[in-house]
Order: structure tokens, then sequence, then C-alpha cells
């Protein structure tokens, strides 16, 4: 039985009876989609977001670098992803968490899977897939981000590219063991419910907006209406969606509500996957502050390793989904 | 007593500057916060995020908060 089956009573409820539109009409659709598919995201978020910072109250980034500091390199790649995901990426971060790395130990490589990782499989993303796509798509999203992160911190490892950091990154070295404040139990929760209800507050106007239109494409555009520009078929889709993803960094929240409607009208999953892949791990503002630490060559190999990788996981879907 | 706010100049670190300086007038200290950006600093601490609150030297607030109570707290107790 589908768990949110007493939201979709809700709706209707709430569509036919309070505001009394006529049932079986596009209008009556497209309303009642909202209301559904607001009130199950909202539930799905607060709930898995909650649960991940208790998580993560137990793995803060300096405990992480400890843990990865102590790992042999292949081993590093695979930890240093899984990690990830649990550690959400604010632009704010990205700095602190390059130079506590490398000063500490942590070689490049592992390093960048870390930073591959980190925004691309966060739990925002991965619940609005869940919601939308189903538990799936979502398990093919982590793991093909997971493999992404994974290959391209062994590459980026394997290129020597020590000449490419800028060299003050290496005049310093630090000690990767700091005693942290130890939280009580009533100290963790409490830091999971301020996350959770700040990440509530900063995104549930992108994540209304999206749904908001994707209900409007629900309802009024023709089914396969896209797929005659986006479909599987379409050599040059996969490639235009990683683009357009690139500067979108964001608004991931809302986009995702939007995508799964465009998914319904043709897009194919492949393209879609992709899309959401450079929506999250390819960001412009990113890239401009890693230029305070890195050569822009640097950043245009990162970029391009990781763009390259998505391309290939959003051929790959279209090809076998 | 010396009140600092680390960051790395990004938006969320200035508000805990702003967040800061009204508390500290709030509690009646005449202290001036002081807004560092050096992201070398943190990393030196052997800290990984940003912003950091730090008192006489000792962080002692780290990541982001906009609990008044608890920066007002923190700075009780670390006088």
């Amino acid at each position: 039985m589908n768990i949110f089956f007493p939201v979709q009573l809700f709706a209707d409820w709430l569509t036919f009876s309070v505001f009394s539109i006529t049932p079986e009409t596009i209008f009556y659709d497209a309303i009642n989609f909202f209301i559904y598919d607001s009130i199950k995201i909202f539930i799905l978020l607060s709930m898995i977001i909650f649960f991940v910072s208790i998580i993560r109250s137990y793995l803060p980034p300096e405990k992480i670098r400890f843990i990865l500091s102590h790992k042999s390199k292949y081993t590093g790649n695979v930890i240093a992803s899984l990690l990830g995901i649990i550690t959400p990426f604010c632009s704010c971060s990205a700095i602190p968490l390059f130079l506590g790395f490398v000063q500490a130990g942590v070689p490049l490589g592992v390093t960048f899977s870390f930073l591959v990782a980190s925004p691309m499989i966060n739990e925002v993303a991965l619940i609005l897939l869940l919601g939308m796509f189903g538990w799936k798509i979502a398990l093919i999203y982590i793991v093909s981000g997971l493999i992404i992160s994974i290959l391209s911190g062994m590459i980026i490892g394997k290129m020597k590219i020590e000449n490419l950091i800028e060299p003050f990154v290496f005049q310093n070295t630090i000690k990767g063991d700091i005693e942290l404040p130890i939280m009580t139990k009533k100290e963790r929760i409490k830091y999971a419910k301020d996350y959770t209800l700040d990440i509530l507050k900063k995104v549930w106007i992108y994540i209304l907006i999206g749904i908001g239109i994707g209900a409007w494409i629900h309802g009024y555009v023709p089914t396969d209406f896209l797929a005659q520009y986006a479909g599987s078929d379409k050599w040059y889709a996969v490639p235009l969606a990683v683009l357009i993803g690139i500067p979108l960094y964001s608004n991931a929240a809302g986009v995702i509500p939007l995508v799964s409607a465009l998914t319904e009208k043709g897009v194919s999953m492949g393209t879609t996957l992709a899309f959401m892949m450079s929506v999250t791990a390819l960001s412009l503002p990113e890239f401009m502050i890693l230029k305070k630490v890195m050569k822009v060559k640097l950043i245009f190999i990162f970029a391009g390793i990781v763009g390259i990788g998505i391309i290939f996981i959003g051929y790959l879907f279209n090809f076998i989904l | 007593m010396k009140i600092q706010v680390l960051g790395s100049g990004c938006a969320t670190c200035k508000k805990l500057f702003e967040i800061t300086k009204k508390v500290v007038s709030e509690v009646g200290l005449a202290e001036n916060v002081e807004y560092v950006i050096d992201v070398q600093k943190i990393v030196a601490m052997g800290l990984m995020q940003s912003p950091i609150l730090v008192i006489n030297d000792k962080p002692v607030l780290i990541g982001f908060t906009s609990d008044t109570e608890k920066i007002k707290k923190t700075i009780e107790e670390n006088k």
C-alpha cells in the first residue's frame, strides 16, 4: 500500500470539498497534484533531513578528515565518496574543507572524490527523487553519483597535478586530530531540529514554485510533447542538459519537481539524471571560489572529468531504461 | 576579552558577525567584535567549517547559527 494514501485523500478532499473544483477536469488535476506533491515532499524532507542531521552530528568534517587521513588511496576514494553523501555542501565551506584535507595529508584525489560527492549526492536531491520518481531512480542516482565521484577522484589523483594547486596550500601543514566538544543527545536532537528548519526555510519557496510549474505542466502540456525535442533518440539532449545545469546550482530544490513533470512529458530518464547531476555537482559559484586555491586549468580538468562522467551516465540510462 | 568571527568571506559568515555584534551590545559588553576573513587561520585551528566564533583565541562556536540565545550563552561562558 502507498504510505501516502492518506495524503491523497486529504488532497482530494481539499480540492473537491473545500475548493469545490469540478473533478476530472485539467484544473482539478493540476491543483490536486500540487497539494498532494507539496505535502508529500515536505513530510519526506522533514523526516529525512532530521535523520541525516543526527548521523551528521556524529561525523563532522574534522572527524571525516581524521578517518580519511588514515586510509590508503583507493579505499580513501570510496570512503570519501560515501561520507560525502551525508555532508552538506555550502560554497562557504569549500575552501576550509579543501585546505583542511590537503594540509592534514589527505591525498588530492581523495579530497576531490569528497568535493564531487558532497554536493552531488545530498539528501534534499535524494528525497525529491525518491518522492517524485520512486526508490529505483533514487538508488540509481546514488550509485551513479558514487561511481562518478570515486572515479573522478582516482583519475585526478593519478594525474599528478600538484603543480596546479596554489603554492601556499602546501606551505602549511596541520595536525589532523583535533578534540571536538562532545555533544549530548539533547544537543544532537536540537542541532538536527534547527538544521532541518533552516533547510526547509531556505528551500520551501523553490520547491513550491517547482511543484507549481510542474503541476501546470502535468495538467496542461500534452503527454510526450517534449519527446520530439528531448527524447532518448536525440543525441544532443544529454550534453545540452548538462550545460544548462551548470549555472542552476542554487535552485536544485526547485529544479527537481519541475524536472519530474518534464520527464512525464517525454524527456528521457538518462537526460533527466544527467541534468540533475549537473545542477548539483557542477556549480559555477563553487568553481569561482575554488580559484582561490587552485589554477583555473585544474578547475577545468575537474569540471571536465565530472562532466564527461555525467554525460556517460546520461547516455547509459537513456540506452537501458 | 577578544571576540572574533572568522569566516571565508561568504554571506553566512557576515551574518554571524552581524548577529554576534548585536548580541554583544545586548549583553552590555563594550568589546568590539572583529570580523576576520582568513581561512588559513580556521584551518590552522584544526577546523574546516566556516564561520567560527572565537573568544580569546579559542574557537567556541563552530558553524553558523542564528540562535541568539546560544550565542549569548557561549559568550557568557567564555568571558
